[in-house]
């Protein structure tokens, strides 16, 4: 019982270490500076073309020439 | 090589030394390691000018002693000096310095405190929310460096401002925020997690080895929260029982360090409470409450620095050698640029030639273009339209009109407002009664039972909340303020907000404030055969050749290509203009007009002026000041608030009575001397009323300052002599009635604010001394306390 629980809190440990890490190389590559524009940018269609749809029509504007 | 000089000081370099600083990509031999620090630091300052301008070679950089208060004595160099340092008067100088480690209240009071201690520091202002101070000194008696070095033995670093270290900084410390928080809530979820399962266990059972296992686990998560992420309060406790002063920071560290002393007491000795969970949630949300705090403040220190990131960098010179790139900073007072479309005029100046639409927006407020033709005058940070302009450089730097306003709203920041300063007081008396009462309330309970004193004491320590009750005023007046100069209302002073939501009387100043200040033509009156559309042309035709204003709205009346051609022009001072309009001879003019006399009527507040040929009077034209579009706005707005209105004007009464009329203002009074104004002004105060003034700004300082409250238009280049508490940038008057309702609405959510935190205050101090409240429950009141506060300031943005 008592090396078990010890196994787990070693296992919290370094995922909590991980987590800690992972916030910090968010923290540091500036994820945290703007709260605001990347969930304006989820609506921008710059990724119209590689719809379905879109796709044929720019396929077939591409073979038109 | 032992010839070549030191780069900095100008000594022989030694042979077989090898120090360098990059300068600009060039590579520069230093003679030693002392010269290559204090080279560093010029140029890491952004500084490096200063090799560019400096008329002589500084003391060798080891001769001086501690590295740091070396680097500090560059800054009395006047060539760098220039930069940053404005002069106020005759041997006084006034800089603006960024101080770094501020935290609370106390920091700005101590740092205002001490160096207004120093002998030739004749101000101190620190402003809490861009962490900035404005310092004046007397040259004579002490030096910048002295001034800075005493910042950095309290433990602060100071440093020049300028906009973009400022950015830097902030932008450094907000990472650091974040990473503190960041393991305070890691720390908190997982400690939480081993303090279900303690509770639990104490509940049901639970064999002493696994429990003992638990705590030490808890205590491990709980010293990353203890040792790093809670570091904040400790500095800030500590430098405010140096300033022997206190803050909410020194009770929430006892509060800290007895939970962890406690905590690991009991955890050595295997049994009895931790309280690791409440230490963990405690630093998460204090820490959290202070970051939104901190970005609610910063955001509206934002708006005013933005608009010196307006002004370019470089600028295109127009000189005989041909066009050249250079730095802004190396521009002066008389220098031709270039602005192209598109481009951010770099500096303030007057168009030399070209004609094109400007885009003031972010310093007026105001969205449509302004058209700049030769003679106008142009403001540093706005933005040419339509096509190329060169100019005359007027001012630059800190003497521009960007600068101006951004010093303007810097000092309104700095200075609070009654009921901020009283806040501050009674936060400052509530944190010694805390600890008083704590005091009593542990030591009740130590003799009335001892187990659970030490719980009770720590609850009592974490719910009280003197923040809420300093943070009340602040929040409120930062988002107001950002918010109006969105809107181009800007507030000069900090009691400006408080006074302005209690006017009784509006008072204009003039009449130019609410009228165009251009005459334009109302009615044409034909006394002879001739019509009004012939009579205007003759009259257009003949103003042509004078330069009087009342010719201007004649001009424009009339298309240019039907003006007639006129010979003989003369143009008789005084008196008006004469010429011969297709072979007979034309008058135009105020009175005695060619031998006629004229019967003018003075009752309509109109000014007449009168075309007459040899033989007779042909037409009367009159003429006035058109009203703004919207006076008449703002007017009705006012009554509708019921406020009494009043002009108190310089200008002819009749003229003063007629505008009176079309707005519906009964008290017109016209013909008064400033002395006057100035006595009808106080006599209205002596009845009990708060007045508000409207004026220009710049030719009736008296008359403003006497006013509770003084607005200015502040339109173009006047804001920078503007001595009003408030500059209307936008020139559009029913913004005043918007800033009346945003004051008004500014006390109600400051006075919510106060009413919050003293209540909240009183309730919840006398259920935690009565043992109600557990340590970590008292952690979220004390936060969500705090955070109703910000959260309620916000609105008003």
């Amino acid at each position: 019982m008592t090396s078990t629980l010890i196994f787990l809190l070693g296992l919290t440990c370094i995922f909590l270490l991980l987590i800690g890490l992972g916030i910090f190389w968010a923290i540091k590559s500036g994820q945290f500076e703007d709260m605001e524009g990347p969930s304006q940018r989820i609506l921008m269609d710059d990724d119209d073309p590689l719809l379905p749809r879109r796709r044929v029509e720019t396929d077939a504007l591409k073979k038109a020439p | 090589m032992s010839d070549a000089a030191c780069f900095h000081c100008g000594e022989p370099i030694p042979r077989g030394v090898d120090f360098f600083i990059r300068i600009e990509s060039t590579p520069r031999a230093l003679c030693c390691r002392g010269c290559q620090a204090v080279a560093q630091a010029i140029v890491d300052n952004g500084l490096a000018d200063y090799y560019k301008n400096r008329t002589q070679l500084p003391q060798r950089g080891h001769e001086l002693l501690p590295a740091e208060l070396e680097q500090l004595r560059l800054y009395d160099h006047p060539q760098i000096q220039k930069s940053f340092v404005l002069e106020s008067g005759a041997h006084l100088k006034q800089a603006v310095l960024i101080l770094e480690g501020i935290t609370c209240a106390a920091c700005v009071w101590l740092n205002e405190r001490h160096l207004l201690q120093l002998p030739g520091v004749k101000s101190v202002q620190v402003n809490y929310g861009s962490h900035r101070a404005r310092v004046s000194w007397d040259e004579r008696e002490i030096n910048l460096s002295r001034i800075l070095a005493e910042i950095q033995l309290l433990g602060y670093q100071a440093h020049p401002y300028n906009a973009q270290s400022a950015a830097a900084l902030r932008e450094k410390r907000h990472k650091k925020d974040l990473r503190r928080l960041a393991i305070a809530g890691i720390s908190a979820a997982q400690v939480m997690m081993f303090a279900v399962a303690l509770y639990a266990g104490a509940w049901y059972g639970m064999e002493a080895g696994t429990a003992g296992l638990l705590r030490w686990a808890s205590l491990t998560l709980t010293l990353p929260v203890m040792f790093y992420a809670a570091q904040p309060f400790y500095s800030a406790a500590g430098s405010a029982l140096r300033s022997r002063h206190l803050n909410m920071d020194v009770p929430v560290v006892i509060a800290l360090v007895s939970a962890f002393v406690g905590s690991v007491y009991n955890t050595l000795l295997g049994a009895g409470h931790v309280y690791f969970d409440a230490i963990s949630m405690f630093t998460l949300f204090l820490l959290g409450t202070r970051l939104l705090e901190q970005n609610a403040r910063e955001r509206s220190v934002e708006a005013a620095e933005n608009l010196l990131k307006l002004a370019p960098a470089m600028a295109t010179r127009v000189s005989d050698a041909g066009q050249q790139c250079v730095p802004v900073l190396e521009l002066i007072p008389g220098d031709r640029l270039l602005v192209k479309p598109g481009e951010a005029f770099p500096a303030d100046g007057t168009v030399e030639s070209g004609a094109s639409a400007v885009d003031e927006a972010l310093l007026t407020g105001e969205s449509r273009p302004v058209a700049k033709l030769v003679g106008s005058g142009v403001i540093a940070g706005s933005i040419n339209l339509d096509s190329p302009l060169t100019m005359i450089v007027t001012g630059i730097g800190e003497h521009t009109v960007l600068a101006s306003i951004v010093r303007m709203l810097d000092h309104a920041l700095a200075e609070k407002p009654r009921l901020a300063q009283l806040a501050d007081r009674v936060s400052g008396y509530f944190t010694w009664a805390l600890l008083g009462v704590t005091l009593l309330v542990g030591l009740a309970w130590w003799a009335v039972e001892a187990d659970r004193a030490f719980e009770i004491v720590l609850a009592l320590l974490v719910v009280t909340c003197p923040c809420a009750l300093s943070l009340a005023a602040p929040a409120a007046l930062a988002a107001a303020g950002s918010h109006l100069l969105r809107r181009g209302v800007l507030i000069t002073r900090g009691h400006a907000l408080e006074t302005l939501a209690q006017v009784t009387r509006v008072v204009f100043d003039k009449t130019g404030t609410l009228t165009v200040g251009k005459p334009v033509l109302q009615a044409t009156q034909a006394l002879a055969e001739l019509d009004a559309a012939r009579c205007l042309q003759l009259a257009a035709s003949l103003e042509q050749a004078s330069e009087h204003p009342l010719a201007q709205p004649f001009l424009a009346c009339v298309k240019p290509t039907e003006l007639l051609p006129v010979s003989d022009a003369r143009n008789e001072l005084g008196r008006g203009v004469s010429g011969d309009v297709e072979g007979r001879r034309y008058y135009i003019g105020r009175t005695e007009l060619a031998g006629h006399v004229t019967q003018s009527s003075t009752d309509s507040g109109m000014t007449q002026v009168w075309l007459a040929d040899e033989s007779r009077l042909l037409a009367r034209f009159e003429l006035a000041d058109a009203l703004r579009n919207d006076a008449k706005a703002l007017v009705d707005m006012l009554k509708a608030r019921g406020m009494k209105l009043s002009i108190l004007s310089g200008d002819d009464p009749a003229t003063v009575r007629h505008i009176g009329d079309q707005l519906g203002i009964d008290d017109c009074r016209g013909g008064l001397k400033p002395a006057d104004k100035l006595a009808a002004l106080q006599a209205m105060q002596a009845a009990g009323e708060v007045v508000m003034m409207l004026g220009d700004g710049v030719n009736d300082a008296p008359v403003l300052a006497a006013a509770q409250v003084s607005l200015a238009m502040g339109g173009g280049t006047q804001v920078a002599r503007a001595t009003s508490d408030i500059v209307l940038l936008s020139e559009r008057l029913p913004e005043v009635g918007h800033a009346l309702n945003v004051s008004r609405l500014a006390m109600s959510i400051m006075r919510q604010n106060f009413a919050w935190a003293i209540a909240y205050n009183l309730i919840a101090v006398p259920v935690a001394a009565l043992g109600l409240v557990s340590p970590w429950l008292a952690a979220i009141g004390m936060s969500a306390s705090s955070l109703i506060v910000v959260v309620n300031a916000l609105r008003l943005r």
